[in-house]
């Protein structure tokens, strides 16, 4: 038994290695003198400032950071609406048809869900004139996965919720919209938030999807540094990727510490 | 006293429902189901339709590059359907391989990281609470960070000149450097890589849930270790192994990035060759026929097979 159990310890153990040894590799050498990213040459922080210095690469950032606030937004409007309607109004027309295309995205490959896109935004802007390819139409792809997560999320988290308040503020007299601002929203805004923030990290992380509706002159993060990437290693995309790896480690560690806050008083 | 509470339940939340939708009858409620089934109809449904019909046109010099499939002129409505791409399809044999190591390389990639992430699913599970939120959050931990760099992460280290060869060579294990990148190896590697959180929190979320006396009551029985893994833990661990089966499946047969960046020119893959003939080759009726056929062959199936599949979010 103990020999068994630690055999299974181990594979864990080496399991885990696997899932960090290659972003401890991208931090180590993000701080390489040499240009061979993977031939060591002294410590130095330069590709940190030839980072900051190309205006490309700033550029996309700040478009990818734009588009993901606007359609992360758009995609929790969306899908909490969905997930409202799915959970809450019991039959109504339509109801398999919604449950279908709202969870699709989740499943589809992006290939297929780029191409569609694509073929959808030109078909309409010969029909009707708009979209222009570009923000827009690489908002509107992503608000659209976006929702799937969304309302996977909010409906679990709608599902599990006591109803007993909503029915109380009821009885006192709110009205239905009342109690969805006053009562509804205030208790699944963890999963609002977790929602939010899924959709904005996909966001920012979508190559394929993006790459097909984008237009010229929009090139997101993603897009250029899979043009880099294709090229061979650069030392500046480790240092961007350091910075990355640094901004969600405090994000994650921030959440996990303000759930267990949270869950201190309940034990 | 208590049975009839907990039977009364769900008649009062039928009752809230119909409360809610009585709210939001008549036009009120139309308009607050139109807005996502509004928008989802445009932008996921209908451009499907609009890819099966560019599926069926003909390529051209033009812009947008295929050429319409109805044609009204002098009053008369004329239909042109081609369904040449599909025999195009049909009798290219690259397509037919890509369909194939698509499945292949899904199906195995599946396989490693059901091996890989079985263990470590298992000893979150089995860890301390405390200590078992912060393995939980190590997993997931990667999954926010970009895709796009995990994948580069691995060049780096299966190159020519990465870091495994430096370190072999440096040993003097070998003498010449092993080629890793633009393999089949490389995209296995990669694939598993990526794919490994979605296979462990279902996984996890399954083992977790396993009732500790159950082991204990096996053992007191006098099974061996191996036995009560092979006759209670794994077969309570089914629903897991199939909801993180699925979630490493069906994204990786339609991956295009992983073979891009980490395979050789023979890695052929069905989601890598739609993006070659709709930007290298610009012919958007193939790529939409690639498609097609992708969603008949492989996407429908599975979407059926969950439809059977007992709904676990509904519980």
């Amino acid at each position: 038994m103990q020999r068994k159990s630690r055999l299974v310890l181990i594979a864990a153990i080496l399991g885990f290695i696997f899932l960090y040894a290659p972003m401890v590799s991208l931090v180590i050498f993000s701080f390489n003198k040499s240009k061979l990213v993977t031939v060591w040459g002294g410590f130095s922080t330069k590709w940190y400032g030839e980072l900051f210095q190309n205006a490309q690469i700033l550029n996309a950032a700040g478009l990818s950071l734009r588009i993901a606030v606007i359609s992360a937004s758009l995609a929790l409007v969306i899908g909490t609406i969905a997930a409202f309607v799915l959970v809450r109004f019991g039959r109504f027309r339509g109801r398999n048809l919604l449950t279908g295309m709202i969870t699709s995205p989740l499943v589809m490959p992006d290939v297929i869900i780029g191409l569609s896109l694509l073929l959808m935004f030109v078909a309409m802007q010969n029909l009707i004139g708009w979209p222009n390819r570009g923000m827009t139409t690489i908002i509107i792809a992503h608000a659209t996965f976006g929702a799937a997560y969304v309302a996977v999320v909010v409906q679990s988290r709608l599902r599990d919720m006591d109803l007993s308040v909503e029915e109380a503020a009821a009885d006192l007299g709110a009205g239905a919209v009342r109690v969805f601002f006053d009562i509804t929203l205030p208790i699944i805004s963890p999963a609002l938030i977790s929602g939010w923030l899924l959709s904005f990290t996909l966001s920012m992380d979508d190559l394929v999807i993006t790459s097909f509706v984008s237009g010229p002159g929009s090139s997101t993060l993603p897009m250029v540094i899979f043009s880099k990437v294709r090229l061979g290693v650069s030392p500046d995309i480790n240092a961007l990727a350091t910075i990355i790896i640094l901004i969600v480690s405090v994000g994650v560690i921030g959440a996990a510490l303000a759930m267990r806050k949270k869950d201190m008083p309940h034990g | 006293m208590s049975m009839q509470a907990h039977i009364a339940e769900p008649g009062r939340a039928g009752k809230w429902v119909r409360t809610v939708s009585g709210w939001f009858a008549g036009r009120g409620r139309t308009l607050v189901i139109a807005i996502p089934m509004l928008w989802l109809l445009l932008f996921f449904l209908v451009p499907f339709l609009v890819v099966g019909k560019i599926s069926l046109s003909e390529a051209a010099i033009a812009r947008p590059p295929y050429l319409p499939i109805w044609n009204f002129e002098d009053g008369i409505l004329t239909l042109s359907l081609n369904l040449g791409n599909f025999q195009f399809l049909a009798e290219d044999s690259l397509y037919f391989n890509a369909y194939v190591q698509s499945l292949q390389i899904a199906f195995f990639s599946t396989i490693l990281a059901l091996l890989i992430g079985y263990p470590m699913a298992y000893v979150i599970a089995r860890a301390p609470a405390r200590l078992r939120n912060l393995l939980l959050m190590l997993v997931i931990l990667p999954f926010w960070t970009s895709f796009l760099l995990r994948i580069y992460a691995w060049i780096g280290i299966l190159k020519t000149n990465g870091v495994i060869n430096n370190i072999l060579l440096s040993l003097g294990i070998i003498h010449e450097p092993l080629v890793m990148m633009q393999t089949n190896f490389a995209v296995y590697v990669g694939i598993v890589y990526t794919y490994l959180p979605f296979m462990i929190l279902p996984l996890y979320s399954t083992l977790v849930k396993l009732d500790e006396s159950l082991f204990e009551a096996a053992a007191d029985l006098g099974a061996r270790p191996l036995t009560i893994f092979l006759s209670v833990t794994l077969p309570l661990s089914v629903p897991g192994i199939i909801a993180g089966s699925m979630l490493v499946f069906i994204p990786v047969v339609g991956e295009f990035v992983t073979p891009e960046l980490l395979g050789g020119p023979d890695t052929l893959m069905i989601g890598r060759q739609l993006w070659t003939e709709f930007f290298a080759n610009r012919d958007w009726p193939v790529a939409s026929a690639v498609a097609i056929v992708m969603l008949i062959v492989l996407v429908l199936p599975v979407m059926l097979l969950q439809r059977t599949q007992p709904d676990e979010a509904g519980g």
